[in-house]
């Protein structure tokens, strides 16, 4: 255990090395030696990085000298496909095991300039394509709730890292769900925030038009001073949301909170779950929202769209791993078989099953009928979010459909694989920020979520509803 | 069989365009650059978690194209990717544009443009025994796609036609389009129309009736690696021949559609590949990529008014106001230096004449000691212009005009001093060239019994000798007819 386990907030850590209860090093040197000490059998962490020292010194002085950031001295841990430059950063994958990256993504240079330390890289699903970190090349990571049992995916090690006090945030990925899926698994809160208010620079790309970046934190006040911390405009991201936009939103006090009934209806869905949420609309009642039922046929769509447009992206994305540059080259007598190999080699069965779908709803003579009706469904989303963002200032369902399933449970089947995304997928097809709170158990004792969506850079009224949840659940407790 | 086998050429052409930086990445963009993957950086390597960023120049440089070809400039504009593998394309796509081009339409020499969309070069392999190696320094250079409509019907004409872009480009300051560089590219596509009609109705049917005439092309060919004007012209000419032969033997169906590619030392085109197993691209808009909206990011009136005189309105405006004859037009065309000195010049003179003489001072004498001394510059325009008006005043004669030329080209000077001190000043008074004359004609019996003769040939004799003795000054024409009065009296 951690020897300090009760400073479990960025809040707690910055007025400790203020008032110098402790130091940034005492406080790193007791996480690397917890580190050292489970996450052998966790398999959360793929690396600690050797250079941990400087960054504490580094911070140690920032604090000195009064130049203190809202991520400095807090230990930080960093997914798998987050470039930081002379660093290997693989992506789970056995094509990039030996790649090292060029230079910093936005995110690990913002990391850098505010003081944070980067503890090391996290386990994932083999380029993020996964529900439950079960398709890393290197090795299956544990849900430190329960070792049986998976932590989530695509950012099954951040959650893990994190669940198992190896950092006191994680950095994580989330295209359809690959933040708060975890987080809700690991009893965790996850943010995916709009997209491009984060930087994708630097950050392998799995499907460019959903991707983004997004902290795990064990409170959501953690959750909102990360956010604050790493957004920002990038120059050399042509889809981050430019400062004109960021400073034009108004932020707005919630009251009215959505609940899409119908949707929640569906075949698939635990009884665990609806149990939890339930109890959850009654928390969000006692704490003084309004709850309308809304009515959205659209989001039962969301996830066909999302497995047409993700795949489709993922088969062009993926396509740079060729063998010629870097990365994985299984030398043959011929290019093409170069490629075949190279790539059969390097890539796993998942990643190899969305470039052929990808590849296929993109080819001549299909690509009206999947990719073109897809975007055309996405756009209808899109439009029917606005709408009703308008009306009211959030609405809630489970953060997935089952609490933490056991290992290999779901890994031959992948479209019950698929549907843990079913109520995820939505905010990044819309593009608009999404928050899982931890809101209770299943009766297998496994972590639930409250899965919340606001509209387009109001992640304010996340963090207001979220925490005004979490004080709720907490006296509830 | 039909009477007539008329060709239908249309065009191709990628230019790359000139900007400090590359279509998407901060690497340089340097044609010059010979030393291998020098102007790369993480992006135009295609690392791991790169993104691409628009250049703007090369987006105003192909509105500029499309206002200047009188095209459509669309106003939503968005770039796809092209997705193949090849070793020479890090990213395993193209970031190029497919449905939605910046340019529709135009033309340029008379010829009709269907489109210009703007992409990303490649990079270039060499293929070396035991391996192949890649230069990355080309990759993801911002390049120009031009393409014609299938309305050209002579090999000259397609040479001329991507001359006259050439210059465009030149003119537009869009691109340097050296042939020999690669910064220009050509590719023709040919087809032999089968038909009763003549090459008149066939070019009316396409405007009248453009489906009916697409459907009458006969199956074409693609020459690619088509390295100057000329070879597109030879190559053009090749196919022509190639395929009429083929008709008119009756083996008109051996003519496949395919890539040929130009053999320029043979000077034959041979078949690369055939159309049969065409790759499927799977194109699809770029999600790393803004869509645009040109009409909003560019004030296309003001770039409009703002565009540099043109190639055809150049020689419009010199047909005009000078007169001069149409290689001259077409030298002042193609090069813009001397085009400039001659319009000075021109400033100071007002008769056709001298307009004439001034052109031809530029486009021939001037030009021929520019190219042959390095160290020759062009002269100061006040000395250049004084020279003519001593031309103009029959101050010097040509040879001693061009003497000085050389000189103030070389040297620099002022044509009266240099004219003075050289003894140049052209000798127009009969009385004094007389003495000389009549000395000559002394001094010379056996040419002059050859005159009595009937060879009137050796006057230019008598005249060179007088030209001799006064170092050029003479007047020639009245060394002339003093000799014919003299020798006749």
């Amino acid at each position: 255990m951690l020897k300090f386990s009760h400073i479990d907030s960025i809040e707690k850590l910055h007025q400790g090395y203020l008032s110098k209860d402790f130091t940034v090093r005492e406080i790193i040197d007791d996480y690397l030696a917890h580190i050292a000490a489970v996450n052998p059998e966790m398999n959360a962490y793929l690396e600690i990085f050797d250079d941990i020292d400087d960054l504490v010194n580094r911070a140690e002085q920032m604090i000195a000298s009064g130049d203190i950031h809202p991520l400095t001295g807090v230990p930080v841990a960093i997914k798998d496909n987050m470039l930081y430059k002379g660093k290997i950063s693989s992506a789970s994958s056995r094509m990039l095991e030996h790649h090292r990256a060029t230079y910093n993504a936005d995110v690990v240079d913002n990391l850098l300039t505010q003081g944070a330390i980067i503890i090391g890289r996290t386990n994932m699903d083999e380029f993020a394509m996964g529900s439950s970190t079960e398709t890393s090349a290197f090795g299956i990571t544990k849900n430190p709730r329960d070792m049986t049992r998976v932590p989530g995916g695509s950012s099954g090690g951040a959650a893990a890292a994190l669940a198992m006090d190896g950092a006191l945030i994680s950095l994580g990925s989330d295209t359809g769900g690959s933040i708060r899926q975890p987080a809700s698994f690991c009893g965790l809160v996850g943010l995916k925030p709009t997209y491009g208010s984060l930087s994708r620079s630097g950050l392998m790309a799995m499907a460019s038009s959903l991707d983004i970046i997004g902290p795990l934190t064990k409170n959501v006040d953690d959750a909102e001073r990360s956010f604050y911390a790493l957004a920002r405009h990038d120059e050399n991201d042509s889809t981050s949301i430019p400062q004109s936009m960021r400073d034009a939103v108004t932020s707005r006090i919630p009251k009215k909170i959505g609940v899409p009934r119908s949707f929640l209806a569906q075949d698939g869905i635990s009884e665990d779950v609806r149990l939890d949420f339930e109890k959850s609309l009654k928390l969000l009642e006692q704490a003084g929202y309004e709850l309308v039922d809304i009515d959205m046929p659209l989001l039962e769509h969301a996830l066909a769209i999302y497995y047409i447009l993700m795949p489709a992206e993922v088969s062009s994305n993926l396509a740079r791993f060729d063998g010629v540059r870097y990365g994985l080259r299984v030398e043959q007598d011929t290019l093409i078989d170069t490629y075949k190999e190279s790539r059969t080699q390097g890539f796993g069965p998942e990643v190899q099953r969305r470039i052929l779908l990808g590849t296929y709803v993109l080819s001549h003579g299909y690509y009206d009928a999947f990719y073109n009706k897809a975007m055309y469904l996405r756009g209808a989303l899109e439009q029917a979010f606005k709408t009703l963002f308008a009306d009211i200032d959030a609405f809630v369902t489970p953060t997935t459909p089952t609490g933490a399933f056991r290992f290999g449970e779901k890994r031959d089947n992948p479209l019950e694989m698929y549907m843990s995304d079913i109520f995820t997928v939505p905010a990044n097809i819309a593009g608009v920020p999404a928050l899982s709170v931890p809101s209770g158990q299943d009766s297998n004792g496994m972590p639930l979520g409250l899965h919340i969506t606001a509209g387009y850079l109001q992640e304010s009224v996340l963090f207001a509803i979220g925490k005004d949840f979490e004080r709720m659940r907490d006296a509830q407790a | 069989m039909s009477t007539n086998l008329i060709p239908v050429i249309g065009i191709e052409v990628h230019a790359e365009l000139k900007t400090n930086t590359k279509m998407f990445s901060r690497a340089k963009n340097d044609p010059d650059e010979s030393r291998p993957n020098v102007n790369i950086d993480p992006v135009s390597m295609a690392h791991p978690g790169t993104l691409p960023v628009i250049n703007k120049k090369a987006v105003e440089h192909m509105v500029r194209i499309g206002l200047a070809v009188n095209g459509t400039v669309a106003n939503f504009t968005e770039f796809d990717r092209k997705n193949y593998f090849y070793p020479d394309i890090p990213k395993g796509y193209q970031i190029s544009q497919y449905k939605h081009p910046i340019v529709k339409g135009g033309s340029l020499a008379g010829v009709l443009l269907t489109r210009v969309h703007l992409e990303e070069d490649t990079g270039t392999s060499k293929h070396e025994d035991g391996g192949s190696l890649i230069d990355f320094n080309r990759a993801g250079v911002p390049l120009m796609e031009l393409v014609t409509e299938p309305v050209i019907h002579s090999p000259q004409q397609a040479a001329q036609f991507g001359r006259e872009l050439q210059l465009l480009l030149q003119y537009l300051d869009a691109s340097d389009a050296q042939m020999e560089k690669g910064e220009l590219r050509i590719e023709i596509n040919l087809s032999l129309m089968e038909t009763d009609m003549s090459l008149d109705e066939v070019k009316a049917l396409y405007h009248s009736d453009r489906d009916r005439y697409m459907s009458l092309l006969g199956t074409k060919t693609e020459v690619k690696n088509i390295n100057s004007f000329k070879a597109a012209e030879k190559a053009a000419h090749y196919e022509i021949e190639r395929m009429s032969a083929l008709i008119r033997a009756g083996r008109g169906d051996e003519i496949v559609q395919e890539t040929r590619g130009w053999d320029d030392a043979r000077g034959i085109t041979i078949s690369q590949r055939s159309k049969e197993n065409a790759a499927d691209y799977r194109y699809f808009p770029d999600p790393d990529l803004p869509k645009l909206y040109l009409h909003e990011l560019f004030d296309l009136e003001s770039m409009k008014q703002a565009l540099p005189e043109l190639p055809a309105s150049k020689r419009d405006r010199y047909r005009a106001a000078y007169g001069i004859s149409e290689e001259a037009i077409e030298i002042f065309v193609n090069h813009h230096e001397l085009a400039h000195v001659f319009e000075q010049v021109a400033e100071a003179l007002s008769s056709a004449d001298m307009y004439h003489t001034a052109s031809n001072y530029v486009t021939s004498d001037l030009m021929g000691i520019l190219k042959e001394d390095k160290g020759a510059r062009i002269p100061d325009i006040a000395s250049f212009v004084e020279l003519m008006k001593m031309i103009e005043a029959k101050e010097l004669n040509s040879r001693g005009a061009k003497d000085i030329l050389r000189i103030l080209a070389i040297q620099g000077g002022s044509p009266q001093d240099l004219a003075q001190s050289l003894g140049l000043i052209q000798n127009n008074d009969p009385e004094a060239l007389r003495g000389l004359v009549t000395q000559i004609i002394t001094d010379n019996p056996s040419v002059v019994q050859k005159f009595k003769d009937g060879d009137h040939n050796v006057l230019k004799f008598f005249v060179g000798q007088v030209m001799k003795e006064t170092k050029g000054s003479a007047n020639p024409e009245l060394t002339e007819s003093l000799f014919k009065e003299l020798l006749n009296a």
